[in-house]
């Protein structure tokens, strides 16, 4: 197996588009488990470590663009829990700190599991997604760009380069539930905001359906909120829970959060 | 078959190696370079006994492409002391009694010199946070504990 380290965005762009059966790793902690157990053979790897374009963040007219290459520990830092507090509350709840060091967004995109911790929060700050591939550029909607469970929409020679969210400010949190604090895939999770500028209750689950999906009623009606989320999502019977208990859980976590952001 | 060769430095000293395009950075340490110190466990990042700093940073060497390695440190608990000349954190899980089968000490040790390094003196919920990602069977946390607050110089 071929293991490819491009130096800059272009050159791993043009590896991408000559290989495209290739595979990116970038954190490799969702790709080594792979090789090391022998679930992949790709026939060759695109090491994305050494690309300077897609690590860290800025700030573009009130929009933060934050690098695929972002690790889970660098969202925890100060400066962008402040803008993304449930993004960096969800980041805590990632594994453990070995996998928080080196775990990306990008590769949570790239995955794609219905379970991937960074999906909710992303949703409920409708973050677009900016892809790119020597065709060049476009932007999706996380909604959009997550098509299935462990499917994006990224086709063959396409990269994620980053991610653009204009921060909302509104009160927000993310809950998960599992066996442990740490290194749990989640049984089920919930971001959700409190969006008074919009007027509006947003909510997203994890591990509650094929895709991480989204719930929004206006601010009056908090009431019926944790149903209307129970009831949006189509979760499965599988070995971390049951359907039903998924359901329960995820009216009881928006119950709990709405007191936590409307306090 | 080994394919690709990588320059790294490990523990201070320059090293190169032949590997594997699909093999784990604790695949070379242990098969290729002589450094047997990590352990391999679980080979998915849950057991933490194969944990190593990468240019400073705390990660499961399992995880790690050699190849990724590739220009950077590496620093493994052969590199944090010497049979000789312990570390204060090998030191204390000496003292401590936080040792059995030793599968883990590895792992812990060179955790726990990484949040020495950042939290000198770490409350119980650090503790507990920084090693969340190393699994032991053996010793039921408890010495290991003790064996932190040792080495941060903490009184239980
Ligand atoms: C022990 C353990 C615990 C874990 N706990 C959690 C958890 O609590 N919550 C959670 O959500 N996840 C968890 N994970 C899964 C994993 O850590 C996350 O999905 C992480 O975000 C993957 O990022 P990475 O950079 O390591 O991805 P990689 O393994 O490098 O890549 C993952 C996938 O994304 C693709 N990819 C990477 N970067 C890009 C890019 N820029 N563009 C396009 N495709 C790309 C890769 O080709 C690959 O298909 C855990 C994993 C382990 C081993
Ligand atoms: S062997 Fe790497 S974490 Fe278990
Ligand atoms: S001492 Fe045996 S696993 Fe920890």
């Amino acid at each position: 197996m071929e293991v490819l380290t491009p130096r800059s965005l272009d050159d791993a762009l043009r590896l991408k588009a000559e290989l495209p059966a290739a595979r990116f790793v970038q954190g490799g902690t969702d790709v080594l488990v792979e090789l090391n157990f022998d679930r992949s053979r790709p026939a060759a790897l695109i090491n994305l470590n050494e690309v300077a374009e897609l690590r860290g963040f800025l700030r573009e007219n009130g929009a933060l663009v934050l690098g695929s290459g972002l690790t889970y520990a660098e969202l925890m830092q100060p400066e962008l829990a402040t803008a993304l507090p449930a993004l960096a509350e969800a980041s805590r709840t990632v594994g453990s700190p070995q996998i928080r060091n080196r775990g990306t967004i990008g590769g949570n995109l790239g995955t794609a599991s219905p379970a991937g911790d960074a999906l909710p929060p992303l949703l409920v700050e409708s973050a677009q997604v900016e892809i790119a591939s020597v065709r060049g550029r476009r932007a999706l909607p996380l909604a959009e760009f997550l098509v299935g469970p462990k499917r994006n929409a990224l086709e063959p020679d396409e990269l994620v380069v980053s991610i653009r969210i204009s921060p909302s400010g509104s009160r927000q949190t993310f809950m998960k539930v599992g066996p442990r604090n740490a290194m749990v895939i989640a049984v089920c999770s919930l971001a959700l905001s409190v969006d008074r500028e919009r007027g509006e209750l947003r909510a997203a689950f994890g591990s509650a359906g094929p895709v991480t999906g989204l719930v929004t009623a206006p601010l009056d009606e908090a009431e019926r909120f944790p149903a209307a989320v129970a009831a949006a999502a189509s979760p499965i019977d599988d070995v971390r829970g049951t359907a039903a208990y998924r359901r329960h859980a995820l009216r009881v976590l928006t119950g709990r959060a709405l007191e936590r952001c409307l306090a | 078959m080994p394919r690709l060769r990588i320059s790294l430095t490990i523990n201070g000293e320059p090293r190169e190696t032949d590997v594997w395009g699909g093999e784990s950075l604790l695949y070379a340490l242990r098969e290729r370079l002589d450094l047997p110190g990590s352990k391999n466990a679980c080979e998915q990042g849950e057991c933490g006994s194969c944990s190593v700093l990468l240019d400073g940073v705390l990660v499961c060497s399992c995880l790690v492409l050699a190849a990724q390695a590739d220009s950077h440190e590496v620093t493994t608990v052969e590199g944090l002391g010497a049979a000789d000349d312990l570390h204060r954190v090998q030191e204390a899980f000496v003292a401590a009694g936080a040792v059995q089968c030793g599968f883990c000490t590895p792992g812990l040790v060179v955790a726990t010199a990484d949040l020495l390094e950042r939290v000198p003196a770490p409350s119980d919920d650090e503790i507990r946070e920084a090693l969340s990602g190393n699994l032991c069977r053996c010793t039921g946390y408890q010495k290991i504990f003790d064996a932190v607050r040792l080495a941060a110089g903490i009184d239980a």
